[in-house]
Order: structure tokens, then sequence, then C-alpha cells
């Protein structure tokens, strides 16, 4: 099935905090949700999960048995071990105590949390405790899987891992949606979302993210324009608005993900700032 | 070294429950020590019965605040006084006895003591507890002391944890109806309580020799019914306490009131009005009178109902009204507008 969210507001606190965002989460692929901090990322999860319900908009998604979910904090009970968390989840999901050993076997040792299996869930590493929440919201295989930030406080190893399992239960047939702050990740979605002040400010997949900004990017030997300017490495980088000319400006096989995330950033906040002054 | 201090003092103001501790707590207890701590009694309530009684009430020194005239009562009817509570010393004019209700231990020794100054008048008879054993009192009062700390400390912080935890949204994503969390987390407190509360009374009996006169299962119904009005507090305290610190801090707002003005360490008849009735708004208090009535006095449900409905009526307001705070808090905006959700299966 295909989950997502149809031109959805929320209101919290008597401010909306998503603006008629849009999202296609197909069955079987990854779609990532970027966005800096209050960007509305996890506020467009807990909506897909059902904890919240939009003021406007409608969202699709399968009957709550049929979701995991592994929220920012891993979800996971500090005074309960490994073992007896995915257990838990296991059951509340209803599964025989037969399909919860088997996943709950394979699952951890993928995970690489075998050896760990007896220990609490709270003397965890932060890391390990990522991994324990990621198990636990695929041990019942459900159709929508929908991961907060799973890779943060990963180590770059289990990294790589972890994204082996991400993918593997799209394989298997779910359509995952998962927030991620770091930009090389999110390039592996199928479909990307980038989100700004609770709006989609781009969306599709890595190439067309890449060749939809307005504007051009060029790579100059130091910044002329500081508020549109930021470093690559040993370089520079610089976003020139639609309709202005750029010397030495990139083409689309030059230009990175993470540049043209930022360039839909500072077209976005450029486009704002003018409707603000109008 | 002033940085510091200034930066305390802002998070202080912007910390409303820990200036409350700090400005209400210490004003709360100079109100209650100052008016309620009075271990003194200046009379007791008394029944005069059996032939000649209107004659011997009217001799009676002002102390004895006499409650009921009965001349035509029996040695029976004086003992029921007692155990209904009625009054806290019944006089027998036939064979000049003076009952006291050892179960109220600072009335019944200032009774003790004031029949005593008046010489060989009567022979004085303490009735539930003859040796006026001060544990014999406090027992019944910790039991409902125990279950208070359990029903509304340790239960507030078990749900608050999971707030603190993240779990909470956990579990309400998961496939459970809110009645399965609410009673799936409250369940293990209320059992809890309840085995602490059985494990009281019968080291109470072992070690302290505190009788149990009256019925087990009306004690194990009252039991039960202020078990869910801590229980409810518990709850409550969660669902407006953002972490542990703060769980216990409100806790306390709540569990000292009940330590110092339901009666258990100091006679709520001592207490001025104006701090009284705090004490009749306090569920403790009417625990108290039921633990306290059945154990000693070997009380029934015909001199205890009145305790039986109060509490009866906080646990369905406290405990309804914590069920509604916290299914809230469970599901937020829980799935209360399916038209603009599609859900499919």
């Amino acid at each position: 099935m295909s989950a997502g969210a149809r031109s959805v507001s929320v209101a919290l606190g008597g401010s909306e905090v998503l603006h008629h965002v849009d999202l296609d989460a197909p069955a079987g692929s990854v779609t990532a949700v970027v966005g800096g901090d209050g960007a509305g990322k996890s506020t467009l999860l807990r909506c897909l999960v059902g904890e919240l319900t939009p003021s406007a908009g409608e969202i699709r998604r399968p009957d709550r048995a049929l979701i995991g979910y592994m929220p920012a904090t891993s979800g996971s009970w500090r005074q309960l071990t490994v073992d007896e968390n995915v257990a838990f989840v296991g059951r509340a999901f209803g599964m025989s105590a037969e399909s919860i050993e088997q996943r709950r076997t394979a699952l951890l040792r993928r995970a690489g949390l075998s050896t760990a299996a007896d220990r609490l869930a709270g003397a965890l590493s932060g890391g390990m405790r990522q991994k324990l929440g990621f198990v636990m919201a695929v041990i019942h295989e459900p159709e929508l899987l929908v991961l907060d930030e799973p890779s943060t406080g990963v180590d770059p190893v289990s990294r790589v891992e972890l994204w082996r399992l991400i993918s593997e239960a799209a394989i298997g047939g779910a359509a995952v949606v998962m927030t991620t702050s770091y930009l090389d990740e999110a390039e592996r979605a199928r479909s990307i979302s980038v989100l700004d002040g609770g709006r989609v400010i781009a969306a599709g997949t890595r190439g067309e993210i890449i060749g939809s900004f307005p504007g051009s990017i060029a790579a100059p030997d130091r910044a002329t324009v500081q508020e549109r300017s930021w470093r690559r490495g040993g370089a520079v980088r610089e976003w020139h608005p639609h309709g202005s000319t750029a010397d030495g400006s990139l083409g689309p096989g030059d230009i990175e993900f993470e540049d043209a995330v930022i360039a839909h950033l500072l077209a976005a906040r450029a486009a704002s700032r003018r409707t603000a002054g109008t | 070294m002033w940085a510091m201090v200034i930066k305390e003092f802002r998070e202080l103001k912007r910390d409303r429950r820990t200036m409350g501790m700090l400005i209400g707590l210490p004003i709360l207890l100079l109100v209650i020590f100052g008016y309620a701590a009075d271990f003194g009694v200046d009379d007791v309530s008394t029944a005069v019965v059996g032939t000649g009684a209107d004659e011997i009430a009217g001799q009676l020194p002002a102390f004895f605040r006499v409650v009921e005239i009965d001349p035509t009562g029996t040695a029976q009817d004086a003992t029921d006084d007692l155990v209904d509570n009625r009054a806290d010393a019944a006089i027998l004019t036939g064979d000049r006895r003076l009952l006291v209700d050892g179960s109220s231990l600072f009335t019944a020794q200032a009774t003790v003591a004031a029949a005593r100054g008046a010489g060989d008048r009567f022979d004085v008879e303490v009735l539930f507890n003859p040796d006026l054993e001060t544990s014999w009192v406090m027992v019944p009062g910790l039991i409902g002391l125990i279950m208070t700390f359990i029903g509304t400390i340790v239960t507030s912080l078990g749900l608050v944890r999971e707030r603190q935890d993240g779990t909470l949204e956990q579990l309400a994503v998961m496939p459970f109806r809110s009645s399965d969390v609410i009673v799936g987390k409250i369940a293990p407190y209320f059992l809890l309580a309840y085995l602490d509360m059985v494990a009281v009374t019968v080291l109470g009996s072992l070690l302290f020799g505190v009788p149990f006169a009256g019925s087990i299962v009306l004690f194990g119904i009252g039991a039960a019914i202020f078990l869910l009005v801590v229980l409810g507090l518990g709850v409550l305290i969660s669902t407006i306490s953002e972490n542990q610190g703060q769980a216990i801090q409100t806790a306390m707002f709540f569990v000292m009131p009940q330590i110092l003005l339901s009666g258990m360490i100091f006679p709520l008849t001592s207490m001025p009005w104006g701090v009284r009735w705090i004490g009749y708004l306090l569920p403790l208090t009417y625990f108290i009178q039921i633990s306290t009535g059945i154990l000693l006095r070997g009380a029934g449900f015909g001199s205890l109902w009145v305790a039986y409905v109060v509490l009866s009526v906080m646990a369905v307001i406290v405990f309804g009204g914590a069920l509604l705070r916290f299914r809230r808090d469970l599901a937020p905006k829980l799935r209360s507008a399916p038209a603009v959700e599609a859900v499919s299966t």
C-alpha cells in the first residue's frame, strides 16, 4: 500500500507548524524527510503514525497493527532488557511466541545486538539503543515503517548495517519513511522531501532535487555574498538567485546533493522574505 | 560566581513548582503545625446510659460533653455508642462504670486522666485498646499512609517515566486500546499497594498485637476504594508532570497534608475549624475512620457507611478524572477527526 500525506497542516500551541505538506511513501521504497531543527519533520511523522491528527489535510496509512514506529528517543523501555523490549512489542502486535523468537534472533544478529540481548536498554550506548529501536519497529514486519532520525548517534560502521536493514525492509514491501539530518543518507532514499519552516520546499528523487533549485551555484575562489555562500571541504560554493548571471557556475553533473538542498533552502528563505516585505 | 548566582535565580524563577515548595510549603507547615498540632483534648463526647441518666448527666464536669442521655439503655447500648463512634465515652449509671473508646488514643488518655481526677466516682474501663497502646492506633493509619505513598508517589513516578523516556508516544501508536494501556499501567501498582496493605496489616498484628476485630471483607473493600482514590491522585500528578522530579514535588503537596491533617497524628476534633475542614477533604481521613473502626472497634458498615460513601464519591471523581486526563495524554488528538484521515487496512 501507499502511505502519505496530502495538504496536511498541523497547528500546535496556537501556531501552525506544518503548512499544506504533501508526502508520498510508496510501498517497497524509502522516502527520506530532511530539514533543519524545527522544520516539522517529527511532527509530520507523528501525523503519519496517528499520534497527531492534522488540523487540515489527509493522511493515508494502514491500520495501526501494520505500522512500525521508531521515535527519536528510540522508544525502548530502559528498565527492560533488549530481549524483553523486543518481546513486549512483538506481543503487543499479536505475534506468536515462536514468531517473536525467530524474528528476534535474526534481527538482533543483523543489528549486532545478539551479545547484548540480556542487557538493560538503559545500559546501552546511544547507537545500540537506536538499533534496538529499529528492531522493535520492524519485529512485526509492518507495511508502513516510520523512523525518526534512526541513525543519530550510531557509529559509521553500524550505520551501514542499519541502512542495510532499512533497505531490506523496503525490499520486503514496506513503505519506509524516515527523517534524517544526514544528507548523505537521504541521498540513498528513492525520494526525498526537504522541509523548512513546516513547508515542503523541494521533493523528488535525488536528481530531481539537484535539477530543480532556482538560480545557479557557483564555485568562486572566495565568497562574494556571505549570506549565500558556504564551504564544501576546501572549496567555496555560492548560490545565485534565478536571473542573476554567475561566472563559474557549476554544471548539473558537478552539483552535489547537499549543495542543491542548501540552494533550495536559501531560495525558499529569500522568497519568504520577499513575501513578508510585500 | 555572580554569574552562577544569577543563573540559579533565573532557573528558580522559571521553576514554579520549586518556588511553590520554597514559599508554599513553609507557610503550609507553619499554619498546620501552628493550628493543627494540638494533642490537647478540651472535652469528650459522652453518652450517659441507665437509670438516673438525666440526673447524673447534670452532675458531670464540663469536660464530659454529654451527647446522649438514655435512661432505658443497657451496657450493650453504651458499647454500641462507642463502636459506632457516636461517643468517645459512655457512663453506665447502674454499675457506675465509665467506658472509654481506646481507639481514640489522646481522647481516651485525657478521659482516663479526667476520671481519675474526679476520684473513685466511676470504674474506668478502656475498650478496644485496653493498654492504650500507641501502636494499635498508629498501625491502622500507617496502612493508609503506605497505600497513599505507593498510590500517589510510586504510581506517578512510574507513569511519568514513560513520558520522560519517550515511550508514551510509542505506546500511543501501538495497537492497544487506551483502556489496555491505562489498566495495564495501573493494575500492577494497585496489586502491589494492596499486597503491601495486607503485609502491613498482618505484620501489625504479629509484631504489635494489633487486633482485627471486624470484617475482613469490609476492610478489603474499603482499602480497594481508598486505593482507587490515591492511585487516581498518582495518575493525575503524572499528567501534570514532565519528569520524575516534578512528580515527587507535586506529590508532596498531596501527601504532606494527609499525614498531618487526617487525624492520624493529631486528633481532628482538637483542630480549629479553619484547618479541620481541610482534613475532611482528604481521603486518608476517611480510610483511617474505616481501618480504626474495623480493626480496633469491630465496627460494621452501619456505622462506617459515611466514610465508604465519601471515599466512593472521591474515587469516582478523582480516578475518573485521572483516567480521562491520562487518556488524553496517551492519544492527544486521538484519531478524533477521522474525516481528515484515510486509514486503510
